[in-house]
C-alpha cells in the first residue's frame, strides 16, 4: 500500500508576516460611513489564490493514496500536491485560471452595499495588478479584455451576493471558480426520458452519474459536486454553487441526502475516470446535495462541478474590528 | 521518461505511444480560443517559422511584467483543449506543428490530423499552474497581446523538462477514448 503524507504548508505566522494588511489594522464597524474593507479583501484574495483549504488538501492526499503506486493517477496527484506546496510557498496562484471571482457578503443593518461593492471591486483590480488574479473578464462577443477583472457596467464581474443579517460583524466569503469546471456543470429537468430519470432520489442519482460521465476529466477531476434539487432555474444553479463552500467530508444535516452523498461519492469513484481523466480510482472528492422548494410543474437538478483546486476562504470582521481568515 | 527537444522531427513523434511520459525542452507557443480562430481564418505568414516543428500549448497564463519591461510566468497550467477541436487539425497542417499540450483530450478530427501530420497530443496536469510556471525558463516574445488580451495572446516561451503524458498519439490511439468507453459502460451498469 503506497502512502503519501499530508504536506505541511507554511506556518500561519509566515502567512501573517506576508500580509498586505498593515500591522494592527482594524475595521471600525461603529462608523459604517468611513468603513473601508479594501485592504482586508485584498489580503483575502492573496490567501485564497495561493493556499488551498486543509480539508481539500487532506482529501486529495487520501485520493492519492487510493491510487496504485506508480500509476498515472498517483503520479498526477503527486504533481497536484507538489503544486499546492509550491503555490503556498511562493504566494503564486495555484492555477493560472483564477476563475470567476464570486463573493458572498453578510453584513449588519446600516452598512452600505454600494460602498462595499466599490471596495471589493477595487481589491479585485488591485489583486489583478499584482498577478494574484488573471484578468478573466471579457466582453462576450468581441472578447475585449479590460485587463482588470472589472466589467465596465459593474454588474457581472466580480460576482457579489449581498445579504443583511442580524449579527453585528461582517463576513465576506470568496470562491475562485475556474472556467473548465464551470463548463461541465449541468441542469436537468425531471422527468428526463433520455436518461430514464424520474422525480425522486433515484432520478437525482442518475442525473449526477450522467453529469460526471459527461464531464470526464475536463473539469479537472477529482472534482467536488454541488447539487441543488428544486428552485427555479436561476436559484437552483446559484445554490448548487454556494453549497460548494461546504467542507469536504462534512455531514449533511438531512440524513437522507447525507446517505445519498456518501453512496454517490463511493459509486462515482468506481467509474474509472480518475485524476484528470487518465483513469483511476479518484474521480470525485465529495458530493454535496441540497433540497429547495419548487414550482409544482418544475423539478430541476442543477449540478455545479468544482475542480480539485477548490479555492474558497472567508474573511470575518468581528465587533473588535480584527480581520480573521478561515 | 522520454526527453524531447524542439525542433522535433516527425520520426521522433511517430515513435511515441499513448501512455508515454515525456519531458519537453525548447520552444512552446501558447494559443487558445482567439488564437486558433485567427490562425485558421487569417493564416498569418509570420507565425509559420515560429510554429514549425514546435509545440502549441493551450494555456492562458498569469504573467508578470517587470520594471525593465521583461515578462515572466507566475502560473501557467493547461486549459480545456476540446474548444479548439474545430481548428486544431487545420492548424497542425498549416504550420507543421509537432505537438499540442492541453487538458481533457480532443476529438476524432484532431486525432486524424495528428496521424496525417505526425504530431501528438500531450496532456499535462490541470490546475498545476505554479509548478508548470517554474518549468518556463524564458518568455521569448509575445504576439497579439493588444488585440487578444493577455490570456489569449501568442506567448512564445522556452521550457525545460516540461512534464507531459502522451494521451493521443500519431497512430489514432487515444487514452481519452478508452476511459470514456470504460466509464460509460460502468455508468450504464450503475444506472440499470
Amino acid at each position: 500500500m503506497s502512502s503519501c503524507p499530508v504536506p505541511t504548508l507554511t506556518p500561519m505566522e509566515a502567512v501573517e508576516a506576508k500580509s498586505v494588511l498593515p500591522r494592527g489594522w482594524k475595521a471600525d464597524l461603529s462608523n459604517p460611513l468611513q468603513l473601508d474593507l479594501q485592504p482586508a479583501v485584498l489580503e483575502l484574495l492573496r490567501r485564497t489564490t495561493s493556499r488551498l483549504p486543509q480539508d481539500v488538501i487532506e482529501s486529495i492526499v487520501a485520493g492519492r493514496n487510493a491510487e496504485a503506486e506508480g500509476s498515472r493517477g498517483a503520479n498526477t496527484m503527486d504533481t497536484m500536491i507538489e503544486n499546492i506546496v509550491l503555490a503556498d510557498e511562493h504566494v503564486a496562484p495555484l492555477c493560472q485560471d483564477t476563475g470567476t471571482v464570486i463573493f458572498w457578503v453578510r453584513h449588519p443593518f446600516g452598512v452600505s452595499q454600494r460602498k462595499l461593492k466599490e471596495q471589493i471591486r477595487a481589491a479585485v483590480a488591485e489583486a489583478t495588478g499584482k498577478s494574484w488574479l488573471r484578468p478573466n473578464c471579457v466582453a462576450a462577443l468581441s472578447g475585449k479584455n479590460p485587463g482588470n477583472n472589472m466589467d465596465p457596467f459593474g454588474e457581472t464581474h466580480p460576482v457579489i451576493h449581498f445579504e443583511e443579517w442580524d449579527q453585528s460583524g461582517i463576513e465576506i466569503t470568496v470562491m475562485l471558480k475556474g472556467g473548465g469546471c464551470e463548463n461541465v456543470g449541468a441542469q436537468y429537468r425531471l422527468p428526463d426520458a433520455a436518461i430514464g430519470a424520474g422525480r425522486d432520489l433515484k432520478g437525482i442519482r442518475k442525473c449526477i452519474i450522467d453529469a460526471v460521465v459527461k464531464a470526464q476529466g475536463q473539469g479537472c477531476s477529482p472534482g467536488i459536486l454541488g447539487v441543488c434539487v428544486g428552485g427555479d432555474r436561476v436559484v437552483s444553479y446559484e445554490r448548487s454553487k454556494e453549497i460548494l463552500l461546504r467542507k469536504v467530508g462534512s455531514t449533511n444535516p438531512n440524513a437522507t441526502l447525507d446517505a445519498l452523498e456518501k453512496q454517490l461519492t463511493q459509486e462515482l469513484n468506481t467509474l474509472g475516470i480518475g485524476p484528470m481523466g487518465y483513469g483511476g480510482k479518484t474521480t470525485v472528492l465529495d458530493v454535496f446535495i441540497e433540497e429547495l422548494w419548487r414550482h409544482p410543474a418544475s423539478f430541476f437538478v442543477s449540478i455545479s462541478y468544482m475542480c480539485w483546486s477548490s479555492r474558497r476562504m472567508t474573511l470575518s470582521i468581528g465587533t473588535n474590528g480584527n480581520a480573521e481568515y478561515r | 521518461m522520454i526527453k524531447l527537444t524542439t525542433p522535433i522531427s516527425e520520426s521522433d513523434i511517430r515513435a511515441l505511444k499513448v501512455g508515454d511520459e515525456v519531458l519537453l525542452t525548447g520552444r512552446v507557443v501558447l494559443s487558445r480560443d482567439m488564437g486558433h480562430k485567427f490562425m485558421v481564418e487569417q493564416k498569418p505568414e509570420w507565425l509559420k517559422p515560429i510554429l514549425k516543428e514546435a509545440v502549441i500549448y493551450h494555456c492562458g497564463p498569469v504573467v508578470k511584467k517587470w520594471e525593465d519591461g521583461h515578462w515572466s510566468f507566475v502560473s501557467a497550467g493547461p486549459t480545456t483543449s476540446i474548444r479548439e477541436e474545430p481548428y486544431q487539425s487545420d492548424v497542425l497542417e498549416t504550420y507543421t506543428v509537432r505537438g499540442v499540450i492541453g487538458k481533457g483530450g480532443m476529438g476524432k478530427k484532431t486525432s486524424d490530423g495528428l496521424k496525417k501530420v505526425g504530431a501528438c497530443y500531450f496532456h499535462t496536469t490541470g490546475g498545476a499552474g505554479a509548478l508548470l510556471a517554474e518549468r518556463v525558463k524564458r518568455v521569448v516574445d509575445v504576439k497579439m497581446l493588444e488585440e487578444f488580451g493577455s490570456p489569449e495572446a501568442f506567448w512564445i516561451i522556452e521550457v525545460e523538462d516540461f512534464p507531459l503524458v502522451v494521451t493521443m498519439d500519431s497512430h489514432s490511439g487515444s487514452l481519452h477514448e478508452e476511459v470514456l468507453q470504460t466509464s460509460q459502460e460502468r455508468a450504464k451498469a450503475l444506472m440499470s
